[in-house]
């Protein structure tokens, strides 16, 4: 029975543990960019949004996929755009503001200059 | 299968491949930014092969094509929009909203396929069907409850009625009894009845969560949103949305966990009603009796000053102060000194799963300062001055005994630093509504001022007193 929904569910299923072993490796430092990130993942879903304009053949199926392409696009779109403008905020150093150049020799005579990225 | 429905399946793996070594890559704040460069790839690719199948199909209405990319402009001129111009302390009400739009695009793809296919649709079908839509549903109604909460739109108070227990298991009981019903016989007309109940019980779910508990509430949601996604993915086929939606659930489940083991409570306890509501815990704490010694800026800036080792413990108070950048100032003030300077953030610290990080680092902390708890805690016994600024319960030493609010909650060991200064408006209570028996440690001192005006006269009396 249902040979199709079977592989279906064994994808899944297997998805799902390598969810839980990727993600369970990610520092508490980065878990907001990670739901963030997740969020713009589930973006995917824009991909269904896109199959049902297809099948779409009266006023309430254009309804229905209009929305669903709009909320689809707006977190795929969404989802990536804050989750890259988040990590760009994450330095291994702070900005030196008054310095033009970030890349001095010694511009900051404290800390351990050789953690450089 | 045809030759190239089989290609289709294998980018869409391909994709899927790139969305798991995103997340791989995000395990190290250095390869984060590649991670989402890989993921972004990994979209652009099945959004492609989407387009090749229903250009290949060639049964789309030019209706069908106006509508389907009108509603991914619009969309995505809305999604860009916010991504560029919310504010990192709104985050938690971004994130929600997308969950709230990712569980309702995924519950329109189940509602649009349950009644394109009319009656002959297979019983396997309709139970991923109704669970995405019953899910997605659940997820777009109570996301965006979570939203106007955390923007302050809806009271952020738990918002409770007598029988609202036996109302939403009713909703519950219509969901599944219809959904039931439904796959035996379908009808359009029932389905409606279906998702009415799954909006209802989406609001009526997050309506009596309190504030404080926000973090578990958007992991769950967004673990919730993974599933419907996936549920959307098993309606028609698709391996990439299968794929995405589990990972989102996982990732979703481990967050959800992760919030409630750090606030020491259960998943259960917190659906089923607000923090401060019923517990009467608060009693059982018996104050630890005491004196609070209050600390002035000059004092509290010259012990800092002349500290080798200063630990920062920053709670939400400090974000609700916005007084991130006065920190960030003082701590690059003391480091300029050679005072070793470094964040101890708890896992709640925030409205959301690592919320204060990005706070911190938006605020130009570099991400090596920033500490977790099991990494700082040790650390603490070493710490010349330990200067907490809006962080209550998760400093409170009573959570080692048995019998408080707090017993059991992970917390940040704050009171092994050789002396403590808290930046505090008063004497008020945090969450747990108990006394912190911190404030009446004899290493104590009690700064009362609103952290931003603190920070600030903190950081200006180093400078005249040490210059």
């Amino acid at each position: 029975m249902y040979p199709a929904l079977l592989v279906d569910v064994a994808i899944f299923i297997l998805a799902l543990w390598v969810g839980f072993e990727v993600i369970s490796k990610v520092p508490a430092t980065l878990h907001t960019p990670l739901m963030s990130a997740a969020n713009s993942i589930h973006g995917i879903v824009l991909a269904g949004a896109m199959l049902i304009a297809v099948t779409a053949h009266n006023a309430v199926g254009y309804v229905i996929a209009f929305l669903a392409a709009l909320f689809a696009a707006a977190n795929v779109v969404g989802g990536y755009v804050v989750t890259g403008r988040m990590l760009r905020m994450f330095r291994r150093r702070p900005l030196a503001p008054t310095n033009v150049s970030a890349n001095g020799s010694s511009a900051n005579g404290h800390g351990d200059p050789g953690h450089a990225a | 299968m045809s030759d190239f429905a089989w290609t289709i399946q294998i980018i869409y793996v391909l994709a899927a491949s790139c969305f798991v070594l995103g997340l791989h890559l995000m395990n190290t704040p250095a390869t984060a930014r590649r991670g989402n460069q890989a993921s972004t790839v990994g979209m652009v690719v099945a959004i492609g092969a989407t387009l090749a199948i229903i250009v290949r199909q060639d049964i789309i209405t030019t209706t069908g094509w106006i509508v389907m990319l009108t509603g991914a402009l619009v969309g995505s001129v809305l999604g860009l929009y916010s991504a560029r111009n919310v504010k990192m302390t709104a985050m938690p009400q971004l994130v929600s909203m997308f969950n709230a739009v990712g569980g309702g695009a995924a519950a329109l793809v189940g509602i649009h396929d349950y009644m394109s296919a009319g009656t002959g649709v297979s019983a396997a079908t309709s139970v991923t069907t109704l669970l995405d839509v019953i899910i997605g549903g659940v997820t777009f109604s109570g996301s965006i409850i979570a939203a106007g909460k955390l923007q302050g739109v809806i009271t952020s108070a738990p918002v409770t009625f007598r029988g609202a227990r036996a109302v939403n298991l009713l909703l519950a009981a219509v969901g599944i009894g219809l959904g039931g019903y439904l796959i035996a016989s379908p009808s359009t007309g029932l389905l409606a009845v279906v998702i009415v109940a799954a909006l209802v019980f989406g609001v009526s779910m997050v309506m009596p969560i309190g504030g404080a508990d926000m973090p578990v509430v958007i992991s769950l949601l967004n673990a919730f949103t993974g599933t419907a996604v996936a549920m959307a993915g098993f309606v028609i086929g698709n391996w990439a949305m299968i794929i995405a939606g589990a990972l989102v659930g996982a990732s979703g489940g481990i967050l959800t966990k992760l919030m409630a083991d750090a606030m020491n409570r259960s998943i259960r306890n917190i659906m089923l009603g607000g923090f401060g509501t019923g517990d009467a815990a608060a009693a059982l704490t018996g104050g630890p009796g005491g004196d609070v010694k209050a600390i002035a800026a000059d004092d509290a800036a010259i012990q800092l000053a002349y500290a080798s080792k200063v630990i920062i413990v920053p709670g939400y108070g400090l974000a609700a102060a916005q007084a991130q950048h006065e920190v960030a100032a003082l701590a690059e003030l003391l480091e300029s000194r050679g005072v070793d300077v470094s964040y101890a953030i708890h896992p709640v610290a925030g409205r959301m799963p690592g919320h204060m990080n990005v706070l911190l680092a938006e605020a130009n902390v570099p991400y090596p300062q920033l500490k977790e708890m099991d990494e700082i805690n040790p650390e603490f016994a070493r710490t010349d001055v330990a200067l907490v600024i809006g962080a209550n319960d998760v400093t409170n030493p009573a959570a080692r005994r048995a019998g408080t609010a707090i017993s059991g909650m992970p917390i940040l060991d704050v009171d092994q630093a050789k002396s403590i200064i808290v930046i505090k408006r008063s004497m008020g209570h945090g969450y747990a509504g108990i006394d912190n028996e911190l404030y009446v440690d004899p290493k104590t001192s009690m700064y009362f001022a609103d952290a931003k005006k603190a920070l600030t006269d903190l950081a200006a009396a180093v400078k005249t007193l040490v210059g």
